[in-house]
């Protein structure tokens, strides 16, 4: 799954991510039907229009093959919120399916004990995101493979602290957002690596978005492209 | 942010709480002290939750506080008429009130009919939520808060920040301050304890001249009819105790079986509450003063709040009832440690309040528009809670209830989003437009303004249009 927010700001995570996944031997597709998994109009409180959009992403990933996602919070849509959006629904047993069979990228990876060799050596620090740490319930994932990848890490204070993205949330109390945004810039630095990684882009995009705005000179990657070194 | 008028009226949220909550976040926002005051409070509570992890495995006591509380909101109804029974069959008098304004005007008049002139409060969030003060004050009866926080926000005329520890956004200096104005003296020490023994003596006084005394109630056993008060000053045993008629206010949902499960959720409220793994007091009451016993007040009322709770059982909201008011999830939400309590406008802040707020208000209310959104879903509510409320997917179904300009303006652009995204050919179609938009707008890596709900992007922070940005 490429996810919206690599479609639209950057291609090079989800292309890195498969090229990550097919260094470790991985056949992977890449299904050009697709589109969202449907967040942004769930979590706005659009349910009905949120299944339309996901009712074509069932469509899309149907059959066997577990499904990867360069993402905590896309993958953490689809396993935690597909059963509650389509439960009654015709495509219930559909969305179970799917949810059973999709996995976050450095998950997948640790999953089956995957390595896709030298990435970047860093230092980096890495910032939970949300999602990824309370929905997927995953930390020590992507810890693992920027260890085997030989990149350092340098953890931050507050690590699993909320950034303020949040999706809608970001553009409806945006001055709130970006105070929590601005203070993840700034733990990050203090960590003493002047990159933050994390396993999702939405993160990334906001807590960049707002360093570069309060000239703070933090730089930002998502993990695929840190493994893709 | 906080206001010296209250005044009585229908809902549960504050109608006089000022300009939008948008507008409220950013006032908080420029307030560094109460950002400090917030995070003092919040890092300490953290720090002492953490140690009830370690020695008690809080979070493992938590399946057992979620199936008791689940299981009595089922069986709420034959519960309440339990509760009801053993209470009368103990010499009390019980009350359903079908909203606040009916319990306030019950306690109003029967503080009335008995020629109460002064009544202490212990602290009690139900009372706030039915504007019992109002109430009593525009009755011309004396209301004297004698919980310590709960009087500090009495005498600043504020609003509570906090579902248990109501003035927590004030430091000891502003305190100080108060209680020197309050006095009349600058004869008012400002170190801690010099500060709790000035309170104490005010407000001894008060508790010599009061009729009646109410509290709140954190639980009640039905099995025996008795209501549990967990405090840990003291106050609330005099509230309790002192006065000739004792009103209790209780949320219809607080009650549980029996005593094993009493037990249950007693040790789980302080553990999430304050790290504290008991209360300094926990007032056990079944009824007024019985023949024989030295203290007690010679009437004891309960009065259950319905609110608008019992139409959330079988709902999509049930689990919410299930909250017994710890205020976990205020301290470990990001968006409360930022602005605090008093921004929400509504009794309830935090997580649960932006949740059942609305829930009690109605969908179309001025709380439901916005208090949901007001939240990154960033799940650590859900994560603190002790009963396993998740109240992050009840965020996102309030989201789906609410009914505003707001939300339908976001229905029209939600519709035209989904048609788009549901095919692969228009959805590429809009990728390709917007990274074009993207390219054109981007300075040296960066688009500083965008159109349309970008605007909201880019008024406070920069769009990457090439990736991995450059700083």
């Amino acid at each position: 799954m490429r996810t919206c927010l690599s479609d639209a700001v950057a291609p090079s995570v989800w292309k890195a991510s498969r090229r990550v996944l097919e260094r470790c031997g991985v056949q992977v597709q890449v299904p050009r039907e697709q589109t969202c998994c449907s967040q942004p109009a769930w979590t706005a409180g659009q349910p009905d229009q949120a299944r339309a959009v996901a009712r074509h992403t069932l469509d899309v990933f149907a059959g066997p093959e577990e499904v990867v996602v360069p993402s905590g919070s896309c993958a953490g849509m689809v396993v935690h919120a597909y059963p509650e959006m389509f439960r009654g629904q015709p495509e219930e047993e559909a969305a179970l399916d799917l949810a059973r069979r999709t996995i976050e990228l450095t998950q997948f990876l640790q999953k089956h004990d995957l390595d896709p060799g030298p990435g970047t050596s860093g230092p980096v620090t890495m910032h939970d995101s949300c999602h990824m740490l309370r929905v997927m319930h995953e930390s020590a994932s992507p810890r693992e493979a920027l260890a085997r990848a030989g990149c350092e890490v340098r953890e931050m204070q507050g690590t699993d602290r909320c950034c303020g993205f949040g999706g809608v949330f970001s553009i409806t109390f945006p001055e709130l957002s970006a105070r929590l945004g601005e203070e993840k810039a700034r733990a990050a630095m203090e960590s003493g690596a002047p990159e933050v990684v994390s396993c999702d882009l939405g993160c990334l995009m906001h807590v960049a978005g707002v360093a570069h705005r309060r000239g703070i000179p933090l730089r930002a990657r998502h993990i695929a492209e840190v493994l893709d070194g | 942010m906080s206001t010296r008028r209250r005044r009585a009226s229908g809902g549960v949220a504050y109608p006089d709480a000022e300009g939008t909550l948008r507008e409220r976040t950013v006032q908080a926002l420029a307030d560094d002290t109460l950002r400090g005051n917030l995070e003092t409070a919040a890092t300490s509570w953290g720090e002492s939750r953490d140690a009830m992890q370690r020695d008690h495995g809080l979070d493992a006591m938590r399946d057992r506080a979620r199936d008791i509380r689940r299981r009595n909101i089922r069986e709420l109804p034959a519960l309440l008429s339990e509760m009801q029974a053993k209470v009368r069959e103990a010499g009390g008098t019980v009350v359903r009130a079908q909203d606040g304004a009916e319990a306030a005007r019950y306690i109003t008049g029967l503080a009335r009919a008995r020629g109460v002139t002064v009544v202490a409060k212990s602290k009690s969030m139900a009372t706030e939520e039915i504007k019992l003060n109002e109430s009593l004050t525009d009755a011309g009866i004396e209301v004297v808060e004698t919980d310590l926080g709960e009087w500090i926000l009495q005498l600043a005329g504020e609003r509570p920040s906090h579902i248990i520890a109501p003035a927590v956004h004030l430091n000891r200096g502003q305190v100080a301050a108060l209680f020197r104005e309050e006095a009349g003296t600058d004869d008012v020490p400002d170190d801690r304890e010099g500060l709790v023994a000035h309170a104490r003596v005010r407000l001894r006084e008060k508790f010599a001249q009061a009729g009646m005394g109410v509290s709140g109630v954190n639980l009640g056993v039905a099995s025996t009819g008795t209501v549990c008060i967990v405090e840990n000053e003291g106050n609330a045993r005099l509230v309790t105790s002192q006065p000739r008629i004792h009103v209790a206010v209780m949320g219809m949902e607080r009650v549980v079986a029996d005593w094993d499960e009493a037990a249950h959720i007693l040790q789980v409220l302080p553990m999430a509450a304050i790290g504290q793994d008991a209360a300094n007091y926990v007032n056990l009451i079944t009824g007024p003063r019985r023949d024989g016993e030295a203290d007690g007040p010679e009437e004891f009322h309960l009065v259950i709040v319905d609110g608008g709770r019992g139409a959330l059982r079988g709902t999509e909201f049930e689990e919410a009832l299930s909250c017994i008011r710890c205020g976990a999830c205020l301290y470990s939400c990001p968006m409360w440690k930022s602005v605090g309590g008093q921004a929400y406008g509504s009794p309830y802040s935090g997580p649960i309040g932006a949740v059942i707020t609305p829930l009690l208000e109605g969908p179309a209310s001025p709380a439901s528009r916005d208090l949901p959104f007001m939240s990154s879903l960033c799940g650590a509510c859900g994560e603190a809670c002790p009963v396993g409320i998740p109240l992050q997917d009840l965020l996102v179904r309030a989201r789906a209830r609410a009914s505003s300009p707001a939300t339908r303006r976001s229905a029209v652009a939600f519709r035209a989003w989904s048609r788009l995204w549901r095919r692969p050919t228009t959805y590429r179609a809009w990728m390709a437009g917007w990274r074009l938009m993207l390219r054109a707008r981007g300075k040296g890596g960066w688009a500083t303004r965008l159109p349309g709900p970008g605007a909201g992007w880019t008024q406070v922070r920069d769009m990457p249009s090439r990736w991995p940005p450059r700083p």
